[in-house]
């Protein structure tokens, strides 16, 4: 079975988001379990900036060869930023999704939602929880 | 639910890496390393496939080749030993009951190689209708089944033995060993590119499967699984059963008028067909392109000047052409080329434009 990298200096969804906070901003992008899930990536489609959007709700859109998934929004908030690179280069999820792979960015009141967000350790948890 | 079938490759699969998903009752590898990948490997180099799935069923005996030219809307009788025919099983109302291809293995044996979904449907129906002195058997269990396709394919299979012969056309096989296995070879498969489907006893799937793996690791070729094989096919625009046929859906529409010996008849279906084709098809199946990035799928609603005109059975980005295709089923009118269409994609209506098939060639 392979293994995924799960970075310990972020929180995680139980929808295999992502998401790293900074400056009451909060980056979002999609787990290596996710994208591993996925396969390859052909397509995102994320928020204009300024759209509201709200923790569990989809925001967005993430297609791969051979299926499409929603984008779950783990905190609530205001877009501030999207990685409009994903729009010529959606590969950038399969090859660093913890980095360049990432999707966008919002600004929260206050960290509420993300320190309600699953730590490295019970994400592992939730990622060995579904395996076969 | 019941227990997911294996093929004889299961555990092979497994030590590769593979995803292992669910497909007509098997356990199936999707992708090894990435569908995109194993695509290009096929298209450029190539790919190997275990297809041990599908079926086999045999008709044998003096009343073989008038059951098998009642069976199947290709002409049979016209086949020589050693020739592989593509055809279709229909029923009297001329929808689709499968889709196969059709070996003569002598003057009076013949098997038609089946869908995996469709076997258990296909043999109960040709059971029904072989006429006196045919034998109808299922002999899907005792078979392997691998495709070896791409442009390295003979290269590949020179390798490890003697085949194929020099010149085998597309639509030949013949019998032999490979890497010391027998195996039935013919020049034939599901992508669009040059290759081979070679049959083989169960129990020396393995071995086979090993042997060309090892041989073609040089020249590039890759495993590749069910996910490429769909993507190469829909390149080739080649109807998958289930999207593009149905028991509800006749060949005049799926535009495979050149299997049906509609002239002949004398198949079971013919008369509706004829009738069909008389009156003339209310829906054509249609290849389209996508003018952006989001991605027709399966079911999604095809428009033509804001109007709900059909339904996409097939769509997936292609990887030569860099941008999504489709087939779906459109009124004729609008089945021809250049037409503009649109795909309504969650909640926007996104352009395509009607294209000659195969997208690729």
């Amino acid at each position: 079975m392979a293994e995924y990298d799960i970075p310990d200096d972020r929180r995680y969804s139980r929808e295999d988001e992502w998401a790293s906070f900074e400056d009451d901003q909060i980056t979002v992008g999609v787990t290596d379990y996710a994208q591993k899930q996925l396969g390859d990536v052909v397509f995102v489609e994320l928020p204009a900036v300024g759209t509201a959007v709200e923790k569990g709700e989809p925001f967005g859109v993430i297609e791969s060869v051979k299926a499409v998934s929603d984008l779950y929004a783990p905190v609530s908030g205001q877009v501030v930023e999207v990685n409009t690179d994903l729009v010529d280069h959606p590969e950038l999820v399969n090859e660093d999704c913890y980095g360049d792979g990432w999707m966008l960015t919002i600004a929260v009141d206050d960290r509420s939602d993300y320190d309600a967000l699953l730590d490295a350790a019970a994400y592992r948890r939730h990622v060995d929880d579904r395996k076969t | 639910m019941t227990e997911l079938r294996r093929t004889p490759l299961a555990d092979a699969h497994r030590r590769l890496g593979a995803r292992m998903v669910p497909f007509a009752g098997f356990e199936m590898p999707v992708q090894y390393t990435s569908i995109l990948e194993e695509h290009r490997a096929v298209r450029e180099r190539a790919g190997l496939f275990d297809v041990s799935h599908m079926g086999q069923i045999h008709v044998a005996g003096p009343g073989a080749l008038a059951t098998t030219e009642r069976l199947v809307t290709c002409p049979v009788a016209t086949l020589k030993l050693g020739q592989v025919r593509y055809g279709l099983l229909c029923n009297e109302r001329g929808g689709v009951v499968d889709d196969v291809t059709v070996y003569r293995l002598a003057d009076d044996a013949f098997f038609l190689c089946v869908n995996a979904s469709n076997v258990e449907k296909d043999f109960a129906w040709m059971r029904e209708h072989a006429g006196p002195g045919a034998r109808v058997e299922d002999r899907s269990a005792r078979f392997g089944l691998l495709a070896l396709q791409g442009p390295r394919s003979a290269d590949v299979l020179r390798a490890v033995s003697s085949l194929p012969p020099p010149g085998l056309p597309r639509f030949r096989f013949v019998e032999g060993e490979v890497a010391g296995v027998h195996v039935l070879a013919s020049r034939t498969g599901y992508t669009g590119s040059d290759g081979f489907e070679l049959y083989v006893e169960a129990a020396r799937t393995e071995t086979l499967w090993s042997a060309l793996l090892e041989a073609g690791r040089p020249l590039g070729l890759l495993p590749a699984g069910l996910g490429a094989r769909d993507t190469l096919r829909l390149e080739a625009a080649l109807p998958l059963y289930g999207h593009e046929l149905d028991d509800d859906t006749s060949p005049l529409e799926a535009g495979l008028d050149r299997f049906v010996k509609l002239a002949a008849g004398g198949f079971v279906g013919a008369e509706a067909l004829a009738a069909l084709a008389t009156r003339g098809i209310a829906r054509r199946l249609a290849g389209f392109v996508v003018e952006d990035r989001s991605i027709a799928r399966a079911g999604h609603t095809l428009l033509h000047d804001g109007v709900d005109v059909g339904r996409v059975t097939s769509g997936a980005p292609s990887p030569s052409l860099g941008k999504p295709i489709g087939l779906g089923y459109v009124p004729p009118r609008l089945a021809q080329p250049g037409t503009a269409l649109a795909v309504a994609i969650r909640d926007r209506a996104v352009p395509a434009v009607v294209v000659e098939t195969p997208f690729v060639k």
